[in-house]
């Protein structure tokens, strides 16, 4: 009877945690696609009609089985890098990606030079 | 000659660092989408306005004619203002005016074409303003050039005298 009941519940809520991590993945999504008709909102903070259409688009795609990645490559490629929050690296964002790592190296260097080799 | 090695890097790298800040702070912070950009046109299937019937985006545009989709609505205030000049534009038959009716009550969309005139060749429906995303649309009014299956130009915002000008002589 318990083995039963144990399943009878899994069974039951088994639906409601996989529609959860839809919800988690579609939330993800759309906080970062950019609202671009609004100010400094992400798609997941507007309620615009342009941002609640991309909304129903993000579940189509995701119904539709496309990845994380593949989303954004399909907005990327109608409203072009802009609707990203998350800029992936190319020509154009490489040295925000990059200089931080630069300076880094250089500060370990600075400090490796003068403080631990001097001793 | 360690002493001076160290000094003269650190100055180099702030000389790459200012120069970097000082272009990023040149260039424009305002988001411009890009107009001119030829794209295809994307495929979708949609409802016809007026009877409800499926229909598919392939049966609508055919190659080697000129289209204008506008994408439009009944409550919305500016596609008022464009609509004379689309009603002028389509008078001239030099261009195929198509209609996206973008998340409408389909009886005042109705009602706003008996008020102002009927300037589109074949009208379909977005309702759920999907199909305008895949257009690259941002809302309404919006307007694509369309030759060869291939959008032109794109004309974010009502039409006025300018773009309707500018179309002319694009579709010459």
């Amino acid at each position: 009877m318990k083995v039963f009941r144990f399943f009878l519940i899994l069974i039951l809520f088994l639906p409601l945690k996989l529609n959860a991590e839809e919800n988690d993945k579609r939330n993800k999504i759309t906080k970062n696609l950019r609202c671009l008709i609004c100010q400094g909102q992400s798609v997941y903070d507007s309620d615009s009609e342009f941002a609640n259409s991309l909304k129903i688009v993000v579940d189509k795609k995701l119904e539709e089985g496309l990845s994380e990645d593949q989303i954004y490559e399909y907005f990327k490629n109608k409203y072009g890098e802009w609707i990203l929050y998350d800029p992936v690296l190319n020509k154009n964002t490489y040295i925000l990606w990059i200089l931080p790592l630069l300076i880094f190296l250089a500060g370990g260097a600075i400090i490796y030079k003068n403080f631990i080799v001097k001793k | 000659m360690k002493n001076k090695v160290l000094p003269f890097s650190i100055i180099i790298i702030f000389g790459i660092i200012f120069f970097i800040f000082y272009k990023s702070l040149k260039d424009s912070k305002i988001y411009t989408p890009d107009v001119n950009k030829r794209k295809d046109i994307p495929k979708f299937n949609t409802k016809e306005f007026f009877s409800g019937e499926n229909m598919e985006s392939s049966s609508i545009f055919e190659l080697d004619k000129i289209y204008l989709l506008n994408i439009w609505s009944s409550w919305c205030v500016p596609c008022r203002q464009e609509h004379s000049f689309l009603m002028n534009l389509n008078k001239d038959n030099k261009v195929i005016i198509i209609g996206m009716n973008y998340k409408d009550n389909l009886k005042s969309g109705k009602n706003f074409l008996k008020e102002l005139g009927n300037p589109y060749k074949e009208i379909f429906i977005d309702s759920e303003g999907t199909i305008a995303i895949d257009w690259g649309a941002y809302g309404v009014p919006e307007s694509f050039l369309i030759y060869n299956n291939e959008i032109i130009k794109k004309y974010i915002g009502p039409l006025n005298q300018q773009s309707i000008d500018e179309i002319n002589l694009l579709i010459k």
